[in-house]
């Protein structure tokens, strides 16, 4: 043998020891230690525990009453369901600002037709579905067609859709709808909880499902992340993106169904104050239950801790100002705790 | 002859990365109003050289750098260089299209220095007298993003001329990194002739290129650089093109002959005709059943935009494909299209374009064959991640822990992975973009070893790669590209890694 040779072999059984050493070194990089990776998990429902002790200490007759919750979870469930329609698009990298107004103008609608127009109730609904399916549909053309961006497309046409609302209401609320709808919405209830949680309840588990046991769910997630990746790798990215903005369109609807339901009747401006919490649950949701991930069991952690959260604060006789405080901190803590998570790189 | 210092020296210059030595105790001397020409193929120590005088890298201690005499502190200061009399214009030309011509031009002054009033109609007629300076036709009221390719090359060098004037005492030195590959020919000669009115006012340029016509045409002198190491300083005008190919690419060239393995017999597996698309074609080839054929060429010689073509990744204007005997239209093509026929594309932008980096692996392993890992109820995480860690044995990704986000492996471990994605599909036509591209010498030889068997087991592989070590080891054929079409062909024992180079540095002759 050489000398040469014998160097050859020497240097290739070393490198073959390399080796096998950095496969055995490599795989605790990265894997984290399971105490952090559960409190990562699961921490945001500490929090919501923590919280209920912290303000049952001041109420604790109000805030350890099961009808307190029970009240509560029906009065919310029309956030959790617009949250659920909000992280659709948010999955595929798209914002829609105009979901709250697509909600407005279906609870609107719904009366119209009802109270004003003499239209069925089953036919007003299915015509609010539609509707914000139509406007998920609008927003998509303008985003993908256009390219422009979904910010601005959907600021626009929700401000749009405010004043349609304004128009065809008159600026004046309608009540009178239905007892047909008002009935399976609030007032029949399960555990002596309103229906419509258990609606926002079983949607939930819905789009859990979708994102989470479907190939939808991870074409979604590509379409979000990597957009070329995703095109290259046969998505169709324009139906994706598209199909996730009519999702939204016409699951704000939804909510504005459950709305409508909740209190018989229907007014030009209310709902249009859940926009800010329906973003601040997605985001605060996105840090939980499967960090990282804008995802349907965080969302609805979320809506429960933030509305929590301001049942105390009412309990505690604080003035309702104290509502858009928790609810845009929440936001920014929310999306200042996700950017941790990503390690502070700049959002795209 | 009382000769002044000269424009710029170096010494002595070397860089270390790890145990290679990417330039070895180079020497440069670049003369007042001289065009210095500087060529080497890849891994010549040419691109590291640019990026110590800019200041990316520090040098080993015992170099030299002077510029009209004057020391330069190194590592080379990036920011202050400019007053010494050193500028830049890379391929990438730091303009911002959505301004105007003079605001770009006077983008230096206007962004450093605060001043309450721009005087606008002061400013254009400034530019336009500059510009007339130099016999160029820009207005200065136009958007830059609407000039042409030649024409925002020309201002980019202005600009750059302009402010070494303005900033130091000095006539200066431009060093012009590939500037040529992306502009015509009627472009080329603008440029040049900007070059000249830039020497004729005492400035030196370095002319850095792959193009050996061109360093031929510009040039005053040349040096020449070869794995890392001075091969020498030449005057144009007494060498030839085969005397700068030769010292380019190292030996004179006849007599070798490769180790390159017989194109496997059998009938074509697929056949491209009249590819054509942005810079490139038309094009034509065949591959065999089990042929891994190799695509390479110059920068901007198309040989890259083949693969993304064909794939539909990136819009062709015309061409047909026959494979598995159909025939389908290259220029409405699309990636879903492409899979369907059995195609799979692997663009060389790892974390851009081939997988998202802050998914696990598996999922980006999974992604094409969501459907077939799909059960009853629905698909499972612990599925894609069994079929990942399953895949990832094969090929040899470490760690193995389809879990972790694809970011976290090593850049070849990574393309394992990705590799393991497209080859669980079983494809007909494998389209490659630089497979080995920052890739460790041990994954290089798996992901060899992996297209291999691919081939062996009946696709067809197409790669595309300026690695010339790659092509001469992987491929059973390489096609060489010079200005978007095919000039030459190597087999068998013409196919060596020298070989290459030399038809590659030839190929701008061959093509015109």
């Amino acid at each position: 043998m050489t000398p040469v040779e014998d160097y050859e072999r020497r240097i290739a059984a070393l490198e073959a020891r390399l080796r096998a050493f950095e496969g055995r070194l490599s795989p605790p990089r990265g894997a984290r230690a399971p105490v952090a990776d559960l409190g990562e998990r699961y921490g945001l429902l500490v929090a919501w525990a923590l919280l209920i002790l912290f303000l049952g200490w001041f109420r604790p007759d109000q805030m350890f009453a099961w009808n307190s919750y029970a009240a509560m979870f029906g009065s919310t469930a029309m956030i959790v369901v617009l949250t659920l329609g909000l992280i659709i698009p948010l999955t595929t990298g798209d914002f829609d600002l105009s979901v709250a107004s697509t909600m407005a103008l279906a609870s609107m609608l719904i009366a119209f037709l009802n109270v004003r127009q003499g239209v069925d109730i089953g036919p007003a609904i299915l015509i609010a579905l539609a509707t914000g399916a139509a406007i998920g549909a609008v927003n998509a053309f303008f985003v993908l067609w256009f390219g422009i961006h979904s910010l601005i497309v959907t600021l626009g046409t929700g401000y749009f859709i405010n004043g349609v609302i304004l128009w065809i209401s008159k600026s004046a609320p309608i009540a009178g709808v239905s007892m047909d709808l008002v009935r399976p919405v609030i007032l029949t209830r399960f555990l002596g909880i309103p229906m419509a949680f258990w609606y926002a309840v079983i949607l939930t588990a819905v789009i859990w499902y979708l994102f989470q046991f479907t190939a939808l769910g991870r074409r979604l997630l590509f379409v979000g992340r990597g957009r070329e990746v995703a095109r290259l790798s046969g998505v169709n990215v324009v139906r994706v993106r598209a199909g996730a903005l009519i999702a939204s369109g016409t699951i704000a609807a939804l909510a504005g169904v459950l709305y409508t339901g909740m209190r018989g009747a229907a007014d030009p401006s209310s709902a249009l104050a859940f926009l800010l919490p329906a973003f601040a649950a997605a985001f605060l949701g996105s840090t939980t239950i499967y960090p990282g991930r804008f995802n349907a069991p965080g969302a609805f952690v979320a809506v429960f801790f933030l509305s929590t959260g301001i049942m105390g604060l009412n309990f505690l006789g604080m003035p309702s100002f104290v509502q858009n405080l928790f609810y845009g901190g929440g936001l920014v803590v929310a999306v200042a705790i996700s950017q941790l998570l990503r390690k502070r790189r700049p959002m795209d | 002859m009382t000769d002044p210092a000269p424009a710029l020296e170096i010494t002595g210059l070397s860089k270390r990365f790890g145990s290679a030595l990417a330039l070895d105790g180079v020497a440069l001397t670049v003369r007042r109003g001289e065009v210095h020409g500087l060529l080497g193929s890849n891994g010549s120590g040419k691109s590291t050289l640019i990026k110590v005088l800019a200041g990316f890298h520090a040098p080993e201690p015992g170099a030299s750098v002077r510029l009209y005499g004057r020391a330069v502190p190194l590592p080379v200061p990036g920011a202050e260089v400019r007053e010494m009399g050193l500028a830049f214009v890379h391929q990438h030309l730091g303009l911002i299209p959505s301004l105007s011509v003079t605001e770009n031009l006077r983008l230096g002054a206007l962004a450093t220095r605060d001043r309450w009033h721009i005087a606008w109609r002061a400013e254009h007629a400034r530019a336009a007298a500059v510009f007339a300076r130099y016999g160029l036709d820009l207005d200065p009221r136009a958007e830059v993003g609407r000039l042409s390719p030649v024409q925002q090359a020309l201002l980019a060098i202005v600009r750059a001329v302009e402010d070494l004037r303005a900033h130091s005492g000095e006539p200066g030195v431009l060093v012009l990194d590939e500037p040529t590959p992306f502009l015509p020919r009627a472009g080329v000669d603008q440029l040049f002739a900007l070059i000249r009115a830039c020497t004729a006012e005492g400035a030196s340029v370095i002319f850095v290129s792959h193009d050996v016509d061109e360093v031929r045409e510009i040039t005053d002198r040349a040096t020449i650089l070869r794995d890392g190491r001075l091969i020498g300083t030449v005057v144009t005008k007494a060498t030839g093109h085969d005397a700068f190919v030769e010292r380019i690419v190292g030996r004179s060239l006849e007599g070798h002959t490769g180790a390159a393995r017989a194109v496997p017999p059998g009938d074509p597996a697929a056949s491209v005709e009249g590819l054509a698309g942005a810079g490139v074609g038309p094009v034509s080839l065949t591959l065999a059943k089990g042929e891994i054929l190799g695509l390479t060429g110059l920068i901007g010689s198309g040989y890259d935009a083949v693969p993304a073509l064909i794939y539909g990744a990136r819009p062709a204007q015309a061409g047909r494909l026959r494979l598995g005997g159909r025939s389908i239209r290259l220029d409405t093509i699309d990636p879903p299209a492409a899979l369907a026929a059995g195609i799979v594309y692997l663009p060389a932008d790892r974390l851009g374009a081939a997988g998202v980096g802050s998914l696990p692996v598996g999922e980006n392993v999974g992604l094409p064959v969501l459907a077939r890992l799909h059960r009853a109820f629905g698909l499972f995480e612990a599925d894609i991640h069994a079929h990942a860690a399953q895949l990832g044995e094969r090929l040899g990704v470490r760690p193995n822990v389809p879990a972790l986000p694809l970011s976290a492996l090593s850049g070849g471990n990574a393309q394992k992975a990705l590799i393991a994605k497209w080859l669980q599909v079983e494809p007909r036509l494998m389209l490659l973009d630089e497979p080995t591209q920052g890739v460790d010498v041990g994954a290089r030889a798996d992901i060899w070893a992996a297209l291999d068997r691919a081939a062996q087991g009946g696709a067809a592989i197409l790669i595309g790669s300026t690695d010339y070590e790659q092509l001469a080891h992987l491929c059973h054929r390489v096609l060489v590209l010079a200005r978007g079409r095919v000039v030459a062909e190597l087999t068998g024992a013409r196919l060596t890694k020298d070989a290459i180079a030399e038809a590659c540095f030839r190929s701008t002759t061959l093509a015109a």
